[in-house]
């Protein structure tokens, strides 16, 4: 049987404006996915231990300072290296146009700035997100 | 947020229109109206200057005094920073707001590892006394109030604006700071706090008792429904959650021995000026009403001064769009407009091209524009509160102010705002309005140009119209070198000993202000002050709201 998709909503960095990943995190729960909130200033490693704890299908960060680049950067590595590549990256938040391109390449696969639908995040994640098996 | 919600028939016509307070507004109003809500001129309205200061805390309002202009400034290294607070003022601005990084909000030095990729980003890094003397260069500060927006360590800053003016020559009777300096707010939105509740507010008691005695110019709370409304409250719990944290830190001082006619003037408000016109007067004039009644009956205030309300209604920023981001020139105009039929003393207008980037000269000196503007070539100076006596707008203003009071008893009936606060209470509460409002917004309930109606941009462009402000990687590599710069030429002795007299202090319970003035006047880092405060104190552990 095919398992709930399980997502983790983390605020990485110093930035403290979390309405965005709140209502975020209850679109999708509404959506019938199970969600995971990190709460603020979490680093990158200990978001990435969540993620592992709590074997997670998707990680999406909310990122507002405009520090994207270089937390994304960092995340990917760490994601590399825990062998969390099957796993969705997705990221949210005040991000320019020019840095879209910029941040798929560096793995992150949905990129949602400011203005997004929620439909269409939550839309994205269910055809994105890793099929899994559930126990 | 921001728009009132409108059910029409099928020809587009309107039949109900409902404020985001919940107030529903009739097609028209009439003497009839002010009857049922109980309007009396004398108790509600009164003049302008005498109490209860609905229409103004002035007897002329902006005869007399034009409003204080205040934008948000600060970026990269603080001889930035100086730079555009210089530009500013040369092109009229009246006063500064300074915005600080995130690393110096969060108490960390610009070399620690958690600062990364963060110094100078959304504002001036601030490390030691030497960022200040740079920054504040050349600035009269006996005739500019400074406004300090950082609020988790406020008191390191208010002590190192005192430090600054004393060093420029400056006596600290004579200088005039608003550190924001509000915890209960970054705990319900905007998220920088690092110490938990009790300490926090009584940090912020230090502040309000030192002031009072040494600084008395100085504003020493700057309490936000501001950002509590950003993150999804409606206008009448804005008014009303701020209340109660105000309320919260009076106890503090009032329980140190102090009476409110001491002190209380130094305790100011920011508040919101996006949404829907009607609602933002009426909940302007409700506000100051209701904060010189509580004054009055609550707290046993004499004086009148006591009982002002003051502070800074200005930003806007969540009603601006990223859409046809030019727009937001003119719904910031008419935001502005809201502020000035309010009443405001002080200030501020979120730029245009917010949505996507620190402001430019250009957009921050458009903002400024149109604030000068409304004082001087639209007639707002005219006449003090000019919106008196409408049948409408007063008939609103009473109704205002019946729902900030039911808002206020609910966060009394859970145990006052430490607790809805420590609880996760009120943070549940604006996320959960927040989504709701997302999603009505996404079903075209609410109507926003350039999101759900109209949204074809044509010649108006999109984003490749806004110039973005570039962050300079080597901000951090200069603000790095001159804070090793600063270690290395201080007396590393005297701020050793300096930081035990502060944490004794601390741990004594006793008002930590002058010990902080001593640390930064020995060169003692941001990053050092805030960890011998969280050794002491601890910290705040966020309460899950899901």
């Amino acid at each position: 049987m095919q398992r709930r998709i399980k997502v983790l909503i983390a605020k990485p960095g110093l930035d403290g404006h979390d309405r965005g990943a709140k209502v975020v995190a209850y679109a999708l729960r509404d959506a019938g996915m199970e969600v995971i909130y990190t709460g603020l200033h979490q680093t990158v490693d200990q978001i990435i231990s969540t993620a592992l704890e709590e074997d997670v299908d998707v990680i999406g960060l909310s990122i507002m300072s405009g520090a994207h680049l270089p937390i994304c950067e960092k995340l990917m590595q760490r994601v590399r290296e825990e062998g969390l590549e099957d796993r969705l990256v997705v990221v949210g938040g005040v991000i320019p146009k020019e840095d879209v391109p910029k941040l798929k390449t560096l793995g992150v696969k949905g990129v949602f700035p400011g203005g997004t639908p929620l439909q269409e995040i939550v839309d994205f994640i269910l055809k994105n997100a890793p099929t899994r098996e559930g126990v | 947020m921001g728009v009132a919600k409108y059910i029409k028939d099928e020809k587009d016509r309107v039949l109900e229109v409902i404020f985001q307070s919940g107030i529903k507004v009739k097609p028209h109003y009439g003497p009839k109206d002010l009857e049922e809500v109980g309007f009396d001129y004398e108790k509600d309205l009164g003049e302008p200057g005498e109490y209860p200061f609905t229409r103004s805390i002035h007897p002329q309002g902006y005869r007399t005094r034009e409003w204080t202009t205040r934008q948000y400034t600060g970026f990269g290294t603080p001889k930035e920073t100086n730079e555009r607070f210089k530009l500013m003022i040369s092109q009229g601005q009246t006063g500064l707001n300074v915005a600080f990084d995130l690393p110096t909000q969060m108490g960390l030095d610009s070399d620690d590892p958690l600062a990364e990729g963060e110094v100078g980003r959304v504002g001036m890094a601030v490390d030691t006394l030497r960022d200040f003397e740079i920054a504040f260069e050349g600035i009269a500060l006996d005739r500019i109030g400074t406004g300090l927006t950082i609020n988790a360590v406020a008191s390191i800053m208010l002590a190192m604006y005192q430090a600054v003016a004393e060093k420029f020559g400056y006596r600290p009777e004579v200088i005039s700071a608003t550190p924001q300096n509000d915890i209960l707010k970054e705990m319900i939105g905007r998220g920088m706090w690092i110490f938990p509740v009790e300490p926090s507010v009584k940090l912020i008691g230090d502040t309000i008792e030192y002031s009072m005695k040494v600084m008395p110019r100085t504003n020493a709370v700057s309490v936000c429904g501001y950002h509590i409304r950003e993150s999804g409250a409606t206008p009448a719990q804005e008014i009303a959650y701020a209340f109660q944290i105000a309320n919260t830190y009076i106890e503090e001082v009032v329980r140190r021995g102090y009476h409110v006619d001491q002190f209380a003037r130094g305790i100011t408000f920011n508040f919101n000026i996006f949404g829907n016109l009607w609602e933002q007067v009426a909940k302007f004039r409700a506000a100051r009403k209701l904060w010189a009644k509580l004054l009055k009956e609550k707290w046993g205030a004499k004086e009148r001064r006591t009982m002002f309300l003051r502070g800074l209604f200005g930003g806007g920023g969540s009603g601006l769009t990223k859409e046809q981001p030019i727009i937001n020139v003119v719904r910031g105009a008419y935001y502005a407009l809201a502020a000035a039929l309010g009443g405001a003393q002080t200030t501020a207008l979120c730029s245009y091209d917010e949505a996507y980037t620190i402001p430019t000269p250009y957009s921050a000196l458009i903002s400024l524009r149109t604030l000068q503007l409304l004082m001087d070539e639209v007639g707002l100076r005219d006449t003090v509160d000019p919106l008196a006596g409408s049948y409408f707008i007063e008939t609103l203003t009473k109704q205002m102010e019946s729902k900030i009071l039911e808002e206020m008893a609910e966060i009394d009936r859970i145990g006052g705002m430490k607790r809805a606060v420590e609880t996760g209470y009120v943070q549940r509460k604006v996320a959960q309005q927040a989504y709701q409002w997302q999603k009505g917004l996404e079903r075209g309930e609410y109507i926003k140009i350039g999101v759900n109606k109209y949204t074809d941009p044509g010649p108006l462009g999109e984003e490749g119209e806004v110039e973005l402000h570039k962050y300079d990687p080597r901000t951090a590599e200069e603000q790095i070198k001159a804070l090793k710069e600063v270690k290395r030429t201080r007396d590393n002795r005297e701020v050793l000993k300096r930081l035990k007299d502060l944490e004794a202090a601390a741990r004594q319970g006793k008002n930590v202000m002058p010990y902080l003035v001593e640390a930064v006047k020995a060169y003692a880092t941001v990053g050092e002050m805030t960890k011998v405060f969280k050794e002491v104190f601890g910290e705040f552990q966020e309460p899950s709201i899901f």
